[in-house]
This record gives C-alpha cells, structure tokens and sequence, in this order.
C-alpha cells in the first residue's frame, strides 16, 4: 500500500510560481493603502488574533507546556536539532541566493555534519564544534533583493507574518525535504511535532507579551516587523525616523 | 579608643570615596560602564543565595541598586512619546516617567535570572568618539541556537552615560512602545495613556 504524496512535482512548481507572482503583486500595492501602510487590514487581522488568542492558551500553549514538562530533554533537543537543520539548509539555498558565500558555505558545513554524523540532523555536532548557525530564509531573500514586505498579516494557528515572509515560509514548506517522505502518516507526525516545537520554543516569549503590553496585538506586529528588517539587513537596518 | 574609632571610620569613608572618585571623574566609557554593569549583576545573580533562592525582595532591591541608576528614564519615556512628548504638561510627563519605570521594572525583573548562565560577549564601540548617543553592542551565545545581538543606546548625561534603549534581537524596546503609546493617545489623550500605564501596573502587582 503506498500512500499519495499531496502534491505531484509539476503542481508543487506551479504553486510555487504563483505564489511569488502573487507576492510581487500584493507588495506592489500596499504602499497606497489608507491608515497604516504596514497593515492595510487591520480590522481583518485584529479579528484574527482574537480569534487566535483563545485557541492558543486553552489549546496549543497547554500542549507545548505538557511536552515540555513531560517529554524528555534529549529527546525534545534531537527534535529541535532535526528542524533546525532544515532550517540550515534553506540558510544555504537563501545565503547563495543573496551571494552571501561566507555564510552559505557555513552553513553547508554545518548540514553536512548534522545530517550524516548527526544522524539525519538529530544531533548538532556542528554547534559543538563551534559553526555558528546562520540564519537565512526566503523572506529575507526577497528583502534583500528589494521586494517589498507587502501588508502585515496575522494567521490563526500560525502568527504575525507579511505578503512577503509568508510567501517565503510557503516556498520552504514545499520545498521541504518532509514532503519527500512518502507514508502520509509518517509525515503528518513529522509536521505535528514541527509545530509543537516552534510553540515550545515560544513559551517565554508570550508570557512576556501579555506582561509587558498596553495592546498585544500592536506589541506583536512592532515586534515582528522590527525583527524582520533586522534580519533582512543583516542586524544594521537603517534607523527608522522619530514619528515611524 | 573612642577617637581612634572615630579616626578609622573617617580614614575608612574617605578611602570609599575616594575608590569612587576616578570612575565619577573620567566619565568611564560607556562600552565599560554596559560591560561592568553588566558583569556585576551577573556576578550577583550567580553568588547571591538570596536570589538564587528567588527571594522577590532582593531581586528588587538588586535591580534598583545595580541596574536602574544607568537608565535615564526620562530619555527612554520620551524617546517612547515621540512627537506626542512635547504635548504633555509637566505634570503628564512626569506621571509618564514613573508608570513607564514602573511597568519595565515589573516585567523585566522576571527575566534577570536568565542571565544567570548566559555568555555574554561585548563588542567594540564603533564611531564617532564625541557622541552623545551610541549603540553598544553585545551578543549572547547559546549553544545550538543562532546568537541574539542585545544593544543597548546610551546617551550622554551630567552623571555619566546612561542607557536609554535596550534592543534585543533587533526588537528596539522604545521603538514597540512608541506604537503602543501612540495608538493609546489616540483613542483617549495623554490622560487615556497614563491611566492605562496605571492600571496595567496596578494589575500586575
């Protein structure tokens, strides 16, 4: 019995394509939006992260904090460390496609040693031989390359995002290596712990967030908008003006 | 016995004073002061059995003593106000500054035992000599993860280089609550943004 993988090769190309014509499209426009010209929807976002509120604490942050109480920690940093080193390689795709060569070649070093002595990127023998991680995505690519970020979003399930870094994470999870894995089951699993993990990862962050705000949802958007030009400027984003 | 008593204190708060006076006199650098800070309170959070034990007290009462006399409060609140800060009244202002303090006392002093095992490396200050605002630099390494950058902006004041933002990850401190503090003043005023600071404040206690 084989399972179907969801998408052939040929439609995932195809969605790929026009995803990144539709970035290029909606980033276009967004600078003539009224209001915000980072978040043109705003109302629309707003609703979704009340949406998303309640979910996340009565749901998804529960889950998190019983796999972290209960799971191992060997076993969770080997799950932490196999995601990462996906991260890695699209760190080397992305440092290359922004000719970052320095960065590119470390991070190919580190993907050889963390997949085949580190076991399919369980252990990161390359952290403990001191190769920094670096720290590249699609996103940052299209920054780089002078694509606008294009209106801030903000998905249910998922978080604060742009047109642009959206578009990005789309890329990376289609051209993920999981989607190779044929058994359906295997790779849903794979997908279920990739998300637990990042809402592991982001326990203390949102403790904080609700502790140190006057409006969560404006917090998170200065906060991830602010995080994202810093990325895509390498940590030196031009200073932003007084009244920004 | 009881003037030579006398004689030693006086000799003893002398010496105290005069330890303090080079560090007052050259207006230390202000990398070293971030660095020496920085350090210190590090050095406390690791020996200190009262904290580590998480008596709330003395956490409190380390940041207030160690931390809190290097921030210009005033330049951090007004910094967050933006153009808004010119259009309160001495007395908003003022209001402003102690809520402001406040709130970054209470969530942040959750946060200093972190720093306990973290290695923190500081990195050379970049340019102009005769500023009165700089960035110092420092990156925290963890193990298997990427490194977070954490800066600090300085300004230059009558008491020495006080820190007037805290950037972490790229996340500039001021910077988010300037967002925050403008939408507030647009829904209510200077006097909607105090009141919310207030309550804020009174429900986290």
């Amino acid at each position: 019995m084989t399972a179907q993988p969801s998408f052939t090769p040929a439609i995932r190309h195809l969605l790929v394509m026009g995803s990144v014509v539709a970035t290029l499209a909606l980033s276009g426009c967004a600078t003539t939006g009224g209001g915000r010209t980072d978040d043109p929807f705003e109302p629309v976002n707003r609703a979704m992260y009340a949406i998303n509120d309640p979910i996340d604490k009565y749901v998804f942050k529960p889950i998190a904090q019983a796999y972290v109480d209960y799971v191992p920690p060997i076993i969770r940093t080997g799950i932490n460390n196999y995601f990462n080193n996906i991260d890695d390689l699209f760190s080397v795709v992305n440092g290359l496609l922004q000719g970052k060569l320095d960065k590119a070649g470390n991070d190919m070093g580190r993907v050889m040693l963390n997949t085949f002595p580190g076991i399919l990127g369980l252990i990161d023998v390359a952290s403990d031989l001191g190769i920094p991680r670096g720290n590249e995505d699609f996103g940052q690519t299209f920054g780089f390359w002078g694509i606008p970020q294009g209106p801030y979003l903000f998905v249910p399930l998922f978080g604060p995002t742009t047109v642009r870094d959206g578009t990005g994470f789309v890329l990376r999870v289609l051209w993920s290596p999981t989607t190779e894995i044929p058994d359906v089951a295997v790779r849903n699993v794979i997908y279920g712990l990739g998300g637990l993990d990042v809402r592991a990862q982001a326990l203390g962050t949102t403790s904080l967030i609700s502790e140190a705000s006057l409006d969560p949802y404006t917090f998170v958007r200065r906060a991830y908008l602010q995080r994202r030009q810093y990325l895509v400027y390498d940590g030196n984003p031009p200073p932003l003006k007084d009244d920004e | 016995m009881k003037i030579l008593l006398n004689a030693w204190r006086g000799l003893a708060g002398l010496a105290i004073v005069m330890l303090a006076m080079p560090v007052a006199l050259a207006q230390e650098a202000p990398d070293v002061m971030v660095k020496r800070v920085a350090n210190e309170v590090q050095q406390i959070i690791r020996t200190d059995p009262k904290v580590q034990a998480g008596d709330q007290q003395r956490i409190r009462e380390v940041i207030e003593t160690k931390l809190l006399p290097n921030f210009d409060f005033e330049r951090m609140t007004a910094l967050a106000m933006g153009r808004n800060w010119r259009q309160a009244t001495p007395e908003q202002q003022k209001q402003l500054i102690d809520q402001f303090r406040a709130l970054l006392v209470r969530t942040y002093s959750g946060a200093l035992s972190q720093y306990r095992d973290q290695v923190m490396d500081f990195k050379p200050l970049r340019g102009d000599p005769a500023a009165t605002d700089v960035i110092v630099r420092s990156e925290v390494v963890r193990p298997g993860q990427v490194p977070v950058q954490i800066d600090y902006g300085l300004t230059k004041t009558a008491s020495g280089w006080k820190a007037s933002d805290v950037i972490v990850g790229g996340i500039s401190l001021v910077t988010n609550y300037r967002d925050e503090f403008n939408g507030q003043i647009k829904s209510g005023g200077i006097d909607g943004l105090i009141k919310t600071l207030e309550s804020k404040n009174q429900g986290l206690k």
